[in-house]
């Protein structure tokens, strides 16, 4: 009967954090920062039958153009591997991040207190679909340091979603917003069974 | 008719891709088996199917122990082409897709999942 656990057949071979913000705010900085290849990118095919999709009047022609997703991975042990995914925030990719937030652990809205009306996309999104998420300032080093609980007012979020303060840049910045997301994820899936 | 295009067929906005996104799929856009972006491939032993065609060659020698979006990068293809080939693989009996969490799994399978993360971030 002690064989029950460990030949689990349904143990999850890797797994995905998000990674959300307006261009600019540090997304794929942070992706490098502690992904162990470069950050990759790939595409995800976009047609113009989707609302809005227009403002990608790059692409002369109407038809279908591509937006990019740049993507790091982290080897968790031999048995886990863990992908980030840094997601333009703007409303017109949400039909693209259905297919990127099912399964995912949660996700780091990453926000530029200069433009902070960014984010607000990306939380609407959240907030709708239930994907855990934390809130992290990109701190950057010009910029002014508002306190965390004016960003919180500011961006009307619902108690208890954690907003830290983070330095895309650095490793060891970037890994404490990982296991807070992560630990998120976990008090949010406990309350949901009342466990 | 080759003039005839099928609906969304894409305008190729990568100099990476050569032909037509969803011509190598024949125009399929729907992949037959279920394929998140993080899923893990694993190539299996060739040894049961015969030949394949030179894209999905391409798709063979790079999937292995890597996920369904790391392929696409790869192989320079938009995701949902690559999925569409990558399902053709696994019917094929040519690749095999690793567990991860979807929409029917358990609290104790996410439970699970979200506990070895936390274990190995901390690690890190």
């Amino acid at each position: 009967m002690d064989s029950a656990r460990s030949s689990d057949p349904r143990t999850a071979a890797s797994t995905k954090i998000v990674v959300a913000g307006g261009f600019g705010v540090g997304k794929t900085t942070l992706v490098g920062t502690v992904s162990e290849i470069m950050p990759l990118r790939t595409e995800a095919l976009v047609t113009n039958q989707s609302e809005g999709i227009d403002d990608l009047a790059a692409v002369p022609r109407k038809g279908t153009t591509t937006v990019a997703m740049d993507f790091g991975r982290i080897t968790l042990g031999e048995d886990l591997v863990l992908y980030l995914f840094g997601t333009p925030g703007q409303r017109r990719f949400w039909f693209m991040w259905d297919d990127l937030c099912l399964g995912a652990i949660g996700a780091i809205v990453l926000v530029d207190t200069e433009r902070l009306d960014e984010a607000f996309s990306p939380l609407d999104y959240f907030e709708q679909r239930g994907l855990p998420f934390i809130v992290a300032v990109n701190q950057f080093e010009d910029a002014a340091q508002y306190p965390l609980e004016d960003v919180a007012a500011a961006l009307a979020l619902s108690p208890g979603t954690p907003v830290i303060r983070i330095d895309a840049r650095r490793r060891e910045s970037v890994k404490q917003a990982l296991v807070r997301v992560t630990e998120f994820s976990l008090e949010r899936l406990s309350a949901a069974v009342g466990a | 008719m080759a003039t005839e295009t099928p609906p969304g067929d894409p305008v190729d906005a990568s100099a990476a891709v050569r032909v037509r996104p969803f011509t190598l799929t024949a125009g399929r856009t729907k992949p037959r088996v279920e394929l998140p972006v993080e899923a893990t491939l694993r190539r299996l032993g060739s040894a049961s199917a015969g030949p394949v065609e030179a894209h999905l060659t391409r798709i063979l020698e790079v999937c292995d122990r890597r996920s369904v979006a790391e392929v696409a990068a790869l192989v320079a293809m938009p995701i949902g082409v690559v999925r569409v080939l990558l399902a053709d693989l696994v019917e094929l009996g040519q690749v095999r897709v690793q567990t991860t969490i979807q929409e029917d799994s358990t609290y104790a399978e996410r439970r699970d999942l979200i506990e070895r993360t936390l274990r190995g971030l901390r690690t890190l």
